[in-house]
């Protein structure tokens, strides 16, 4: 089991709408370390770093770069004093937020360097495994897989992807389908493959089966909890900890190995999908 | 016209030096500019959008098409000063504080410039309060706006109680949009129109501002 959504908890905790959520990990970690303690005492087995948006790129637009280092590394230090032994520790590394050439500006050398200077203080801080998130671009996923693995070929690696349902099949807006995805992260070193994100428990049962078709387990599947809705100038998100165990059990008799969740999702969900994992 | 279909074919495919190259050619035999832009590049994006919608094409083909429409924008760009070639409307664009995420952003902008309007794009990470003083200062009547995080949806809600404040609400109105963002989300936030995608968000603009 893998932890839920951490956004979601930092906005509960007075982080701003539209604030980067690594800015937290500067102002306020022990806010990291009580989460990652939620879902550990929840029942998750891996706690992901707050480090989604702290790769170069990124933090150059929110004016971090500068404290790239420390966003990392203090990071990894919160969830590992949360998780003790209890838990592993997942570095979070999600998209540059650039597009590569010709659609984009970025050549695939400088987002590679990206995610090996943010790589370099995760692994270097210590965790346990990497997951790479919420790709959209193949050879962006790649890329970041890549660096994991050259940097460390003894950390394992997931790789997970961002499906859309269409009437063809599942794509990723970039036109990945689940197919090349696979093979593709695989073929990068990916330990695990699998997706994340997108709308809910349910298509992503559609995603997994079509993944199981194409690909050996392990597989990784992290659902966001439905589909947001504004409720008194919060979001919240539909599917309730009860429907998403029920669904989550469709998952592992998938074959599906490392469940989680994305967006929405809260300690609450991941206690009830663990207690439905326990009780098979 | 012969070279028309070609330029819309080049669009669709992509091809912005051929792009260039034509719209140059149907520049020089003296075709209106705006003939060029609506049979020749709305054309070709119209026919990418289509393919976009029903799933035929993806993201990178779509982005490819834009630079090429771009490519033969902007040869056009001083014949419309010439011509006087009307605009049907400005719009302000942008993905709100805190969101990096502009690809749907940057859709909606192509294919709003490709229907003929005059789309203002603050880029990314944009504050609310830049959003209405842009749509003020350059006399939009839409602001545009997407969020792709639940950390950031909640933003939006500021730039419709800024113009509420600021009694602008009748004058400008707000369209929202974004993967996870819904109907019924825009309808909480008090947002006037919500797009579920780029095209639909083009035709929601089409409705809120009378035609030329």
């Amino acid at each position: 089991m893998v932890d839920g959504a951490m956004g979601t908890l930092l906005l509960e905790r007075g982080l701003g709408p539209g604030e980067p959520p690594e800015s937290i990990t500067l102002s306020r970690p022990e806010v990291l370390e009580e989460v990652a303690r939620l879902y550990v005492d929840a029942g998750a087995d891996i706690v992901e770093t707050n480090t989604f948006g702290a790769s170069p790129l990124r933090l150059a637009h929110a004016g971090l770069d500068d404290r790239i280092e420390q966003l990392n590394r203090e990071a990894v230090r919160a969830a590992r004093s949360a998780a003790g032994d209890r838990a592993y520790v997942a570095a979070s590394v999600g998209p540059s937020g650039a597009l590569l050439q010709p659609m984009g500006d970025a050549t695939p050398e400088q987002l590679y360097d990206g995610f090996r200077r943010q790589l370099e203080y995760l692994i270097g801080a210590g965790v346990d495994c990497v997951i790479v998130e919420t790709m959209i671009d193949l050879t962006e996923a790649q890329l970041a897989v890549r660096a994991a693995k050259e940097m460390s070929p003894g950390t394992p690696v997931m790789a997970t992807m961002t499906f859309d349902a269409t009437p063809r099949g599942f794509y990723t807006i970039m036109g990945v389908s689940v197919e090349a995805a696979a093979a593709g992260l695989r073929e990068a070193g990916a330990d695990a493959v699998g997706s994340n994100c997108g709308t809910g428990i349910e298509e992503m049962i559609g995603v997994a089966k079509e993944f199981g078709r194409c690909t050996d387990p392990p597989m990784i599947i992290q659902p966001n909890a439905g589909l947001p809705q504004a409720e008194a100038g919060r979001v919240v998100y539909g599917d309730t900890p009860h429907y998403m165990a029920e669904k989550a059990g469709e998952l592992l008799a998938m074959g599906v190995s490392v469940i989680g969740g994305c967006c929405g999702t809260t300690p609450e969900h991941i206690a009830a999908i663990r207690a439905m994992v326990d009780s098979r | 016209m012969e070279l028309l279909e070609q330029t819309a074919s080049a669009v669709i495919s992509g091809d912005d030096k051929r792009v260039a190259e034509l719209t140059g050619q149907l520049i020089e035999q003296r075709v209106p500019a705006k003939t060029i832009l609506d049979d020749g590049l709305i054309a070709g994006m119209d026919v990418v959008g289509r393919r976009f919608k029903a799933h035929e094409i993806f993201l990178p083909d779509v982005l490819l098409a834009a630079k090429a429409m771009y490519a033969g924008m902007e040869l056009l760009k001083p014949l419309f000063i010439e011509e006087g070639v009307p605009s049907q409307g400005r719009v302000v664009i942008g993905t709100i504080r805190g969101d990096l995420h502009d690809i749907g952003k940057n859709l909606v902008g192509i294919m709003l410039k490709g229907a003929g309007y005059d789309v203002i794009d603050l880029g990314k990470d944009v504050p609310p309060e830049d959003l209405v003083r842009a749509a003020t200062e350059h006399e939009a009547s839409i602001i545009g706006m997407s969020a792709l995080l639940t950390t950031t949806m909640p933003a939006m809600q500021e730039v419709v109680e800024l113009l509420d404040k600021e009694g602008l609400s009748g004058r400008i109105n707000t369209i929202v949009g974004g993967a996870p963002v819904t109907k019924e989300f825009a309808r909480d936030i008090g947002a006037t129109a919500y797009g579920y995608d780029a095209a639909n968000a083009v035709e929601r603009v089409k409705q809120l501002i009378p035609e030329v």
